[in-house]
């Protein structure tokens, strides 16, 4: 009993976190009605930053982030208007192929500067943790947890509590509308994938933590984050948080009840049945298309 | 038509047949039947990028080494060497693609093999479609000597499936009222970990040591935490991990975090990564921590010194630093090398003969292959003392007494 109330608990640390970087990804989405599948990349740049200020400066991993999130940011609003922004015509399929390229274009240039060996951030809260129903939970769990609310409760209440905010839920709900009404929605564009990229800075500090990483981890990480979010519905927060706790939770409990073999599978039979039930994900708008 | 997830299965799918088709590159090559003197290319997979890339850039290091070497002696039987690498992303299928390219397109006189036996099964297919010889440095579980290929060398002292033997024999060489009574196994789903694994597991419980857990996960697996309760939760005497480098480094880090210290902890790979090992779980908690070996820089082996002194001078670190893929890189070229001065060719077909007939000197120590490629050889116990990786067992190399109980992490 005592390992499946671990592997819950567990579950919803380490579920914030991919809760964070999935929030960032359907973020893009909702705004854009693109697919990044460059941010399991920009998740990796954002981990190999902080990893390069604690090798060149002894900057803390968390305290890094006060750099590299804005930093990121702007790199975001960057890249939106320099790749994404140009596409007019199918920009969904386009977009997959831009962000995909853009992608190995990170792989490529962080491979360059840091090797392709595998690195970790390292911190004395880490390794160091706590008792707590009989087992220990390390500090670095409930601090990346702790940031990932902070920062998933920050995006919440720029969405909802400030005008920027209503101006991407217009774009996030009709593109054409929201430019009708006034909406500049270039410039929402622009902002929110600097939020969705910068989010991923805060989710590789993290990740770095917890998983030693290299410039070729993000395969593995985009594939988990396009689930997640494919669950959760396109385009949907909430869904991005609910999916990614569960997504962790059923791993993790069916990993120590079952078989670490049956774990992916176990969550993936939970989304083919959600999927079957509800098309548009356990939080996603069904979108009528004229054929 | 719902848009949202037919677009994200776009994204998936697009994103699936983009990496198959990613990083293939060529550049015009040798001939394939290269005339005295004439230069020639070797061409080798790699794996710059994806879960293998650490160990794949260590086999280039070991490689270029060898070839510069080679060259410096006046090159195979004469011939100029040029190493050229193509990455495969740790992909089964670009692997595969990468050994057709660089003999179909490259014309690469001959091939060396890439890492891990995941990536060797399936590109010894294609080196045996066109008879080229393949000795290669990592692939050596059954399933890459259970095919029948005539034209693989497994260039390691011994088949991975017994690297663990070492191990069980000082296990169970310990007095009874020492040795441990129970062990707990967790292990990849990895052709190079599990059969070793699974052959420690019957050896140990064949000589009375019962099994208290024994789990096997995805090689793709990142989230270690439940994997380390599990083998917590069994609170077994001893631990056996069939781990590559990463969830080696996790599983130490699982087990530091819930203040568990088994009194012997053994890892498949990781531990012999040296000065990288160290690093990521700190050099502390390196102490005691063991894994089987066929290399070790303080090897009393021939041409180890050499190789260990040059390898300094070109890439820099300390000899505790270098990886044991390196080295085994290397002992592909030195065993290419005999084989081409006892068959006077570099001729593939000749090459496979000379391969099975003779014994081969290697900075791994001497070996010879039988008619499936499998080394004679036996690997041995090493263990982490005082900073270095030292060899433990069997008594006839080890240089010093097993720590056991194993110190406790340092938490």
């Amino acid at each position: 009993m005592t390992l499946i109330l671990e592997a819950v608990i567990f579950g919803i640390l380490t579920g914030g976190v991919y809760a964070l970087m999935a929030s960032g990804l359907t973020l893009i989405f909702g705004v854009m009605g693109i697919i990044n599948v460059g941010h399991g990349a920009l998740v990796i740049l954002g981990a190999y930053l902080s990893f390069a200020l604690l090798r060149s400066a002894n900057v803390d991993p968390f305290v890094s982030l006060v750099v590299t999130m804005p930093a990121m940011f702007a790199l975001g609003v960057v890249l939106q208007i320099v790749f994404i922004r140009p596409l007019k015509e199918d920009r969904e399929a386009l977009s997959v192929l831009v962000t995909y390229a853009l992608a190995l274009g990170i792989e490529g240039l962080l491979g360059y500067l840091f090797t392709n060996n595998f690195v970790q951030l390292t911190a004395w809260y880490e390794t160091a943790s706590f008792a707590v129903f009989g087992f220990h939970i390390a500090y670095v769990y409930v601090f990346g947890f702790g940031l990932c609310l902070a920062i998933l409760t920050g995006i919440f209440f720029v969405l909802y509590r400030t005008t920027f905010g209503s101006a991407v839920r217009a774009t996030m709900l009709n593109r054409t509308a929201a430019q009708l009404v006034g909406v500049n929605v270039d410039r929402v564009s622009a902002i929110a994938f600097g939020i969705g990229v910068s989010t991923a800075a805060a989710g590789g500090v993290i990740f770095g933590m917890t998983n030693a990483f290299n410039s070729g981890s993000h395969y593995d990480l985009i594939s988990r984050l396009l689930t997640i979010i494919v669950l959760g519905g396109l385009g949907s927060l909430r869904g991005a948080i609910i999916g990614a706790v569960g997504m962790l939770i059923i791993e993790d409990v069916t990993a120590v009840v079952i078989s670490p073999v049956w774990a992916s599978f176990a969550f993936f039979l939970l989304l083919v049945i959600v999927l079957v039930v509800r098309p548009q994900g356990l939080y996603g708008i069904r979108v009528r298309e004229r054929i | 038509m719902r848009k949202p997830v037919s677009l994200a299965v776009t994204g998936i799918v697009s994103m699936g047949a983009l990496t198959l088709a990613a990083c293939g590159s060529s550049s015009p090559g040798t001939s394939g039947s290269p005339q005295a003197a004439a230069p020639i290319t070797i061409g080798v997979s790699v794996s710059l990028t994806g879960d293998f890339s650490g160990d794949g850039k260590a086999l280039v290091q070991g490689y270029d080494l060898w070839a510069q070497d080679e060259n410096a002696k006046g090159g195979l039987l004469g011939h100029h060497v040029t190493m050229k690498y193509v990455d495969d992303a740790s992909s089964t299928t670009q692997v595969v693609t990468n050994y057709q390219n660089l003999i179909t397109q490259d014309k690469v006189a001959l091939v060396f093999g890439p890492f891990s036996s995941l990536l060797t099964i399936p590109a010894s297919t294609v080196t045996n479609r066109f008879g080229y010889a393949f000795p290669e440095p990592a692939g050596g579980g059954p399933s890459v000597f259970n095919r029948g290929i005539h034209s693989l060398f497994f260039v390691q002292p011994a088949p991975v499936e017994n690297n663990l033997v070492s191990f069980t024999q000082w296990v169970l060489s310990l007095p009874a009222s020492q040795r441990p009574a129970t062990a707990a196994y967790s292990t990849e789903d990895d052709p190079f970990t599990q059969p070793q694994i699974d052959k420690a597991r019957t050896l140990l419980e064949a000589g009375g040591v019962r099994t208290a857990s024994y789990k096997v996960y995805p090689a793709e697996t990142t989230d270690f935490t439940p994997l380390a309760q599990q083998v917590i939760a069994a609170n077994a005497d001893v631990v056996i991990l069939g781990t590559q480098e990463p969830d080696a480094v996790a599983f130490i880090k699982a087990f530091q975090q819930q203040h568990y210290n088994p009194k012997a902890l053994v890892e498949t790979a990781g531990p012999d990564q040296g000065a990288d090992f160290a690093t990521k779980v700190g050099a502390a908690n390196t102490e005691g921590v063991m894994v089987p070996a066929g290399w070790w820089s303080s090897a009393k082996t021939p041409n180890n010194a050499t190789f260990v002194s040059e390898f300094i001078a070109k890439y820099g670190g300390t000899p505790g630093g270098i990886s044991g893929d390196a080295a085994e890189a290397y002992s592909v070229g030195e065993v290419v090398d005999q084989a081409a001065k006892n068959a006077h060719s570099i001729a593939n077909a000749a090459l496979i003969t000379a391969l099975h007939s003779g014994t081969f000197q290697t900075v791994q120590g001497s070996m010879a292959f039988d008619s499936l490629g499998r080394p004679n050889g036996a690997s041995f116990l090493v263990q982490w003392q005082n900073g270095l990786t030292v060899p433990v067992y069997p008594p006839s190399a080890a240089v010093a007494q097993p720590e056991f109980p194993k110190p406790a992490f340092s938490g």
